[in-house]
């Protein structure tokens, strides 16, 4: 670069990125494959010219030096690279897709060892930075919990493998035993339960995900349900469901959502008088674990045609869906009008839950709930939720950890003695560093009936590459490299659903062994250990207080 | 493991028959208690057989402070039984100044009162009898109510036996529940010590209920009196069947499907699936995941045992026509009935429910697949 190029406050160097690409020339066949792949453009054919100095060695024979005699000469080559941008629109982020492609590993990316500069200039022209993905922190106090009340004394560990195991959970408000059995006998309205498997696809919605990615994930759910007889559910998040799928048989198998932009309910609601099967559930979304207080938000990337047309919107233009439900004045009086709404469109058939994000009004909500007989469970979404849009300072600042948050709540309904009335559905960095079934029995032993995840799913069934390192979280907009979160034909078509189902059910069965090796030492088989807080330790005093479960180091 | 042992009579019998049938399972329990539930009682306990009795072990400091307390609330002692043994306790077992069952006539404005109202105002009795001990530990109150003596200690079950002189006539009873106790998640306590007691209704159990936690906080929100304490994670099971039988006005063959209900397919044959389907799911909290064999005596002097889903404690029922025994191990029966017919003997599985009723005529075992009877 000329000493007087124009070097401004934003000008980057490579070292500045937080991924710089380590390029091999020796063993690189200048194939293409990584550039074709980069989704963000990152890398580049580059051309570079390199000039070759001559310098006559020293000759001795005649006592006179050679080199003295001669000019030193140079000359110029031509060769043919991989150059990385230092653009911030077009800096590398990780994901590693150029050496996936490369046949010969000539090329990877590498984090920076230091902190990257990069941070600094995200808001070019005053729009703060939005991603997809994570929260880009591995803490978890989930990971720290241990299963300890493991009795060796007067009974010995179940068999994991050879026990029977009955690990169902309930969604949907179950009626206090006296008043269940009084509204059994005399035939009156029972609200609706649906006996469910405790881990559930949470609401990733058809706009966010691929076409492709959606399908494997129904085809694994279904499959685990007709043929492995798990009952599996998928939360279809805001954006509607594939006019097909809501009339096919399938739909039992499926949770509606209903947010605040209601996208798509014209198709759910014109299809209703021709569904086969009722939906196992509908949950109402006021909030997320990944930007509490903001709305949901497709970005114009991702509303193509298929997308703009279940959603009942013109093709290209960003769905931002308002943080609360605009018709409505109030979350009680929200809460109360849509869950009873939802219920009646349905004549009372399906179970109707909110969905907000864990917060510090957690608690009122489910007191709310509490008093409402319609309402048929709380979802709580942590902090660590989400994988749509949402800005960097939401993502990384607000919110509140699921597990005290959701211990407040489970120990709030034990106060109320309505604490097998009113199920809790926790998500929110639910295996984030890949512990699902230890970060899924904690969470029941701290009170949840349910457990759901969604990065878990994309990471496990259908290999995104994003982790808990600012690796890749560009899901927002369009250019998933895996094809999950892409509506690009170009780029979803990577993504077999086939495979995807199929790795969708390795998972689950999977999970299910873990989570049996966790409860059969603890001696539980027939039910959930929903509240078995007996069970749980932790070597971190205030944490142990906080959750109120045991302190062991 | 405890080992459980029970008698149901047609004629009043010692406690000490099943005292020694302990002995023979000793092998299983580490000494360190008794506790002993006596119900159908004979001698002078009999003429007075609608008053309650306040059964527990007091300082002497103690006993005038219930007997105040129990002035105050209008009650009139009558008869009163107490064993205050003189020679040095067995070892282990502390010395304590007043083993007592006493007889009480509740206040006269009870008498226009229902049933009902009155059990739980002699549930508060006793709770209230039960706080102030605990506060000033010169009480310890395991049961008051018609018909029902409780006697607990800490020590072995023979030598306690022995020494608190059980072979006296007086407390000869026709239903009597024994547990030797094992001590092992839990401190020593006398309120941990089973049968626990509620209401008429009473069971014990081996094993170790490991959904205690969960169950002891939702039986603990219901706000029903007498649903406190929870020393041990057993008590939940006589709770359960208190819920069921007084909250949810069910029978005894119901017992077995809150505790451990049926799985889908059974459910799906079962002529009662619906009302069945709806009590899993309502009393889900209520299931109990063992392994423990539960062996009660319910209000109607019906004795019954039954296991968790998962069968895996011992439990055995035999005898004769006029007695037949309850008991965790074989051999404790051989012991205590050896002259019955042996190629009767029943050891419950996984869905079955043996039940002795009132008349001791006969086993009858209800299996869970069964319809129900009819729900009243």
């Amino acid at each position: 670069m000329p000493a007087n190029t124009a070097i401004t406050p934003s000008t980057l160097s490579q070292r500045d990125l937080p991924w710089q690409i380590d390029w091999d020339i020796q063993t690189c066949t200048l194939c293409g494959r990584c550039t074709a792949v980069c989704p963000v453009n990152a890398i580049e054919f580059g051309t570079f010219r390199k000039r070759t100095l001559f310098t006559p060695p020293l000759g001795l024979s005649d006592n006179r030096s050679q080199g003295l005699q001669h000019k030193p000469s140079s000359s110029s080559s031509v060769y043919y690279g991989i150059r990385q941008r230092t653009d911030p629109a077009y800096a590398c982020i990780g994901c590693a897709m150029c050496n996936m492609v490369c046949p010969n590993n000539a090329i990877r990316p590498v984090k920076s060892e230091s902190t990257d500069l990069l941070r600094f200039h995200r808001d070019r022209g005053g729009q703060p930075r939005t991603r997809g993905g994570r929260r880009n922190s591995g803490d978890s106090v989930l990971d720290q919990i241990k299963f300890m009340r493991i009795s060796m004394l007067t009974d010995p560990a179940l068999d994991a493998g050879r026990h029977e195991f009955e690990l169902r959970t309930l969604i949907g408000r179950v009626l206090p035993p006296a008043e269940a059995l009084k509204t059994q006998r005399e035939k009156g309205w029972m609200p609706p339960v649906r006996e469910i498997y405790p881990l559930m696809i949470g609401s990733m919605s058809f706009g966010a995900l691929s076409p492709n990615m959606w399908e494997g994930l129904q085809m694994g759910v279904a499959y685990l349900n007709e043929e492995l007889g798990m009952p599996v559910r998928m939360c279809t998040g805001e954006g509607g469901c594939p006019p097909r799928l809501l009339r096919s048989r399938f739909m039992k198998y499926v949770i509606l959502q209903i947010a605040s932009g209601y996208f798509g309910w014209d198709e759910i609601v014109h299809a209703i008088p021709h569904m086969k099967e009722d939906p196992c559930a509908v949950e109402i979304k006021y909030g997320q674990g990944a930007k509490p207080g903001d709305g949901g938000l497709l970005q114009w990337h991702k509303v193509n045609q298929l997308i703009a047309a279940i959603r009942g919107v013109p093709p290209g233009v960003s769905l931002p869906s308002p943080p609360t439900h605009q018709t409505k004045y109030s979350i009680e009086e929200a809460v109360a009008k849509m869950i009873q709404s939802m219920s009646m469109a349905w004549g009372f058939r399906v179970p109707v839950y909110p969905k907000i994000s864990a917060s510090s009004t957690s608690l009122a909500v489910l007191n709310n709930l509490t008093r409402n007989p319609y309402a048929a469970g709380l979802a709580i979404d942590g902090e660590d939720g989400g994988t749509g849009a949402a800005y960097n300072v939401s993502m990384n600042h607000m919110g509140h950890p699921i597990a005290s948050n959701l211990r407040d709540c489970y120990l709030n309904l034990v106060k109320l003695g309505k604490q097998n009335e009113l199920p809790i559905i926790a998500g929110g960095g639910t295996g984030k560093n890949g512990n699902l079934a230890a970060n899924a029995a904690a969470l029941i032993m701290l009170g949840a009936s349910a457990v759901q995840i969604g990065k878990y799913v994309m990471q496990a069934a259908s290999g995104c590459l994003g982790s808990e390192g600012d690796r890749c979280n560009i899901c927002n907009i369009g250019r998933c490299p895996k094809g999950i979160t892409s509506q690009d034909p170009r780029l979803y078509r990577r993504l077999d659903p086939e495979q995807v189902a199929e790795r969708v059910v390795d998972m689950y069965v999977g999970f299910d062994t873990e989570l049996k090796k966790i409860v059969a030492p603890l001696g539980r088989s027939t039910s959930l250990p929903i509240g078995m807080s007996d069970a749980l330790g932790i070597a971190d005093r205030s944490a142990a207080e906080r959750l109120q479960i045991k302190y062991v180091v | 493991m405890c080992r459980l042992f029970s008698l149901t009579s047609s004629v009043p019998i010692s406690p000490m028959r099943a005292i020694e049938a302990l002995d023979v399972m000793k092998e299983g329990h580490d000494g360190s208690g008794i506790g002993l539930f006596l119900t159908d009682l004979a001698g002078p306990f009999q003429d007075s057989k609608h008053l309650p009795i306040l059964s527990g072990i007091f300082t002497q400091s103690g006993v005038l402070r219930m007997e105040e307390f129990m002035s105050s609330q209008g009650f009139t002692p009558q008869y009163r039984l107490t064993l205050a043994p003189q020679d040095t306790p067995p070892p282990g077992t502390p010395k304590r100044e007043v083993y007592l069952s006493q007889v009480f006539e509740p206040p006269s404005a009870w008498n226009g009162l229902a049933q009902e109202e009155r059990e739980v105002l002699l549930t508060k009795t006793r709770l209230a009898l039960r706080h102030m001990g605990q506060a000033e530990e010169d009480m310890v109150v395991f049961s008051f109510w018609p018909d029902v003596l409780m006697i607990k200690e800490v020590g072995d079950p023979m030598e306690i036996g022995r020494y608190l002189g059980l072979d006296r006539e007086e407390v000869y009873a026709g239903r009597i529940l024994a547990q030797g106790r094992q001590n092992t998640n839990y401190g020593i306590n006398l309120y941990a010590c089973h049968p626990f007691f509620i209401q008429g209704v009473s069971t014990m159990t081996n094993g170790e209920n490991t959904a205690f936690v969960p169950i002891k906080e939702y039986l603990g929100s219901q706000g029903v009196p007498g649903y406190e304490g929870y020393q041990s994670d057993s008590e939940v099971f006589t709770h359960i069947l208190h819920f069921t039988l007084k909250g949810l006005g069910l029978s005894l063959e119901a017992y077995k499907h809150v505790i451990t209900p049926l799985q889908d397919d059974d459910m799906n044959a079962h002529p009662d699936r619906d009302v069945l389907y709806t009590m899993k799911q309502a009393c889900r909290r209520l299931i109990i995941d063992g392994p423990n064999c539960v062996i009660g005596c319910l209000p109607d002097k019906t004795m019954f045992m039954v296991q968790d889903r998962k069968k895996l404690r011992p439990g055995i029922v035999g005898g004769r026509p006029g007695l037949f025994a309850f008991s965790s191990e074989a051999c404790g029966l051989d012991a205590a009935i050896p002259e019955r017919d042996k190629t009767k003997d029943f050891q419950p599985m996984h869905l079955d429910t043996a039940i002795v009723s009132p008349d001791c005529q006969e086993v009858r075992i209800c299996r869970q697949t069964q319809p129900l009877p009819h729900l009243h």
